[in-house]
This record gives structure tokens, sequence and C-alpha cells, in this order.
């Protein structure tokens, strides 16, 4: 068990409890019942961030594909500069080209 | 899309490293705020794709390693009772006291119960009306406002048989702490993307300026924390100290509203000890005046604690960023998960343990360089 860890989940059912929102989230294939108290708003399909059984905080589809689009662009331009005599430095980047991240 | 899968791309991370690589032009030392974030760093191996320039140093942000010992002390004696039903977080019962922790206080008879959720703490507490329960509320403003929905669900359910011992902290003021510090080498912090979520990033702005310094909120992925590290390092060289979002989808600005009303109304703010670093002002939550008859330490009195650190234990060094894991003497040998020392080496988020997970290769505990 981590404390700090929060993990993204799918929305699958919501029980409105009179006293608190409460809802079964898929965190791919393992279902768990999650207090939605935080999230008055939330819907089923929505994604959530989840931390010891709450969820704090929605999961922005836009804002993530974005981010990836941004990710994605990084270093283009470099790459394109890096064919004229005025590009970056190339040096200790294209020696670690090679090494995975992940 | 799962957004997990999605930032571990090898063939984005090796984009985000050459840029980071084409970037830096000199030393520059970053710390990643929470423990979280240091064992993704160390299991990814992202430390060592790093420029040689770009350094990490490992921020505070373990919960369970910075629960004052004394607040441990008071969770054994109180679990140790026998009309009580302890519950906690799984990390925190292996966390040594003073001479012991929550397992041996289960061995020798205690009701000592780990919980998935605070919420399960407040079931027991329905369930078992003859026992007293308590809570052992601890953590950042991430886990804070799960335990402050417990207090309330017990009040909304009448409960008078549960309680909480609350030992929680607040990141800003840590970071001030930490940057306050004479001989800090933090150039730039990678905030704690979880906390963010709930409390958003407007506490951070009087920081950056304050101390010139860039504070990038980061997420936890390979993706996000490289391109965290990258954002940070882009500021420094341009001589920039600004807050930064590089974990957009899970931080709104404003954080969450919802939760930050319930903490505001359960918890309010106190000075508080933090293991190994000592006490920072305002750097705590206690429960506020309206939800103090909660309180387990007021419940039941365990006499004066007397806590007593273990001599050899360097956590409070290798919390303020000041000693590597690997560089303590105790490290691998004196101290390991099975047998640990301090907090560090116990939570899964605790750096010593990560150190330990991801570095160390084989059983006499020999290691990477």
């Amino acid at each position: 068990m981590t404390m700090c860890l929060a993990v993204p989940g799918k929305i699958v059912t919501i029980t409105d409890d009179p006293l608190l929102r409460m809802g079964d989230v898929d965190f791919g294939g393992v279902v768990k019942r999650v207090c939605l108290g935080y999230l008055p708003d939330a819907q089923v399909g929505e994604y959530v961030v989840v931390h010891v059984g709450f969820a704090i905080q929605r999961l922005d589809e836009d804002a993530a594909r974005q981010s990836l689009e941004l990710l994605t662009r990084i270093g283009l331009l470099e790459e394109e500069l890096a064919g004229t005599p005025s590009g970056p430095r190339p040096g200790p980047r294209s020696a670690r080209d090679g090494e995975g991240a992940a | 899309m799962r957004f997990v899968e999605e930032f571990g791309d090898p063939a984005l991370a090796r984009r985000i490293l050459a840029d980071l690589h084409a970037t830096v032009t000199r030393p520059w030392a970053l710390m990643e705020v929470c423990g979280g974030q240091t064992h993704a760093v160390l299991r990814h191996g992202i430390d060592q794709l790093l420029p040689p320039e770009v350094e990490l140093i490992h921020g505070p942000g373990c919960p369970v390693c910075v629960t004052p010992l004394e607040a441990i002390d008071r969770a054994l004696a109180i679990a140790a009772r026998p009309e009580v039903i302890f519950c906690s977080f799984g990390d925190m019962l292996r966390v040594p006291g003073t001479g012991r922790d929550l397992f041996r206080v289960r061995a020798l008879g205690g009701d000592v119960r780990i919980v998935y959720s605070p919420l399960d703490a407040v079931a027991l507490a329905a369930a078992h009306p003859d026992r007293q329960v308590v809570f052992f509320a601890i953590g950042f403003e991430t886990t804070a406002p799960a335990n402050a929905m417990a207090a309330l669900q017990a009040r909304r359910l009448g409960l008078r048989n549960f309680s909480l011992l609350v030992s929680h902290v607040r990141v800003p003021p840590a970071l001030e702490a930490i940057l306050a510090a004479p001989g800090c080498r933090v150039q730039a912090f990678l905030a704690a993307g979880h906390v963010c979520s709930v409390m958003g990033t407007g506490e951070y702005p009087p920081l950056a300026r304050r101390w010139n310094v860039p504070v990038v909120v980061t997420g936890f992925e390979p993706l996000d924390l490289l391109e965290g590290i990258r954002r940070a390092v882009q500021q420094l060289e341009s001589g920039r100290a600004e807050v930064e979002n590089a974990y957009p989808r899970a931080v709104p600005a404003e954080g969450n509203p919802a939760a930050r009303a319930v903490l505001a109304d359960v918890f309010e703010v106190t000075d508080r000890a933090w293991r190994g670093i000592g006490t920072i002002p305002r750097s705590g939550w206690r429960l506020s005046e309206r939800y103090r008859d909660l309180d387990a330490e007021t419940r039941f009195d365990v006499g004066r604690i007397r806590a007593v650190e273990p001599p050899e234990c360097r956590a409070g060094e290798v919390l303020q960023g000041r000693l590597a894991p690997d560089r303590c003497p105790a490290f691998g040998g004196r101290c390991t998960p099975r047998t640990p020392l301090g907090a560090t080496m116990v939570s899964s988020e605790g750096a010593c343990a990560a150190y330990y997970r991801y570095r160390t290769t084989d059983l006499t505990g020999a290691r990477h360089a």
C-alpha cells in the first residue's frame, strides 16, 4: 500500500447514498468501491484519480492529449535545425540517444 | 486511454531527454518533493538517464517517514489498550517507534487493523459500538481530504466510539524550511502532483518569488517526471523562477474546491514536528475546534511519551536531501526493509527503501556505484 500514490480509474457506477456519494471505479479490470464525495459532478465513464479510496480529482482527457501532443513536438524543431550549421550542440545527446527510458 | 501507458512511451522519453541534454549548460540541483516521485525515478532509472549536470535531491514527501516518533509512540500506547481497535494504513505498521512497532503491539494482543480507506475505520466503529475505534490520520494534503471525510462521516452517523489520532503535514511550509536551512543546495522544486490535485497551485507563486526558485508541478509517470525536470532546467538556464504546471491532466489551478472546503472545516493549521527534521511552523493540520471531540489524543490519556530515536539512524539527513541513502553506514547492513532502523527504510515512499529496492543487486547488500 502506498500512501501518496494515486491511480487513475474509470467510474463504472455511481450510488448516491444520501450521506455520501460512492461509486465503483475500474482500474484496468480491478473494480473498487470509491468515495466520490469530493467530485459531486463526476459522471459514469469519466476518469478520476483515486487515493486511499477517494477520488481526489478528475482526470482531464483533453489536458492529457494536449500534454502528449506537446511532448511529441519537443525536439521536432531541434531535429529540423540539426540539419543546419546553427543547430544545437550534439555532444552528450547523441551519445545517449540509444538508451531507453522506460 | 488509461493515462498510464501513454506517459511511459520510450520514444517520447528519448525526445525529452535529448532536449534536456541540449538545454543544460551547467550543474543544477532539483528536489523532487514527493516520495512517490523518488520511487518512480529510481524504478525507471531516470536519474541515470539525465545529463550529468542535473542532480535530483530526494525530498521529504514521505508521510510515514516524517510522522514524528512521539506520534508513533502515542499510537503504540493507544493501540495496546484492550478497548481499542486501532486502524492504520499498512505502511505505518512496521515503522519503528521507541523500541517497538504496531506489528509488535498486534503480536502482543493489540487489535491493530490495516485499512485501505479511512471510511473502513468508520464502518468498523459502526459495526462495533462496544469498542473504541481509533484511526491514525497521517499524511500530506493528498490524504487529508480522505481522513477529514472520515471525521465528517462519523459525525453524520453520530458515532461516539470513533476518534482520530491526527498528525497531518503540509508541503509548502516544509519547502520554505528546506530553502531557509543553511547550506541548502536545492535550486528548483518538482512539486508533488497529487498534493496539488487537492490544493491547486496557488500556494507556490509567493514561494517561487521570495526564494527565486522555479516550482514545476510534476506527475509520476516517466514522461511526467522527465518533462518536469526539463521544464525546471529550462527555467534555471534562462534565469526564470516561475510556477509551471507540467501535470495539467490531474491538477487544475484551483485544486479540488469541495475537498478544500471540508479540509478548512475539519482541520486547522498548527506547528508540527517532522521526524528527523524538527518543528516547522504552520506545517501541520490538527482537528479544528468543531471536531476536537474526535481527537484520540485527548480521549486517551497515555501518560508522558518519552521518544528515543535510534542513534544510528540518519533519516533526518536523508529527508532533508543532505545524505544519499546509500551513503549511510547502516544502509543495507544493519538497516534493511526487514530490520529498519528508521521509517525511510520502511515506507513504500521512503528514499532508503527505494535505494534498497532498486539499487542493490545481491543478498550481500553490494550496490551499484
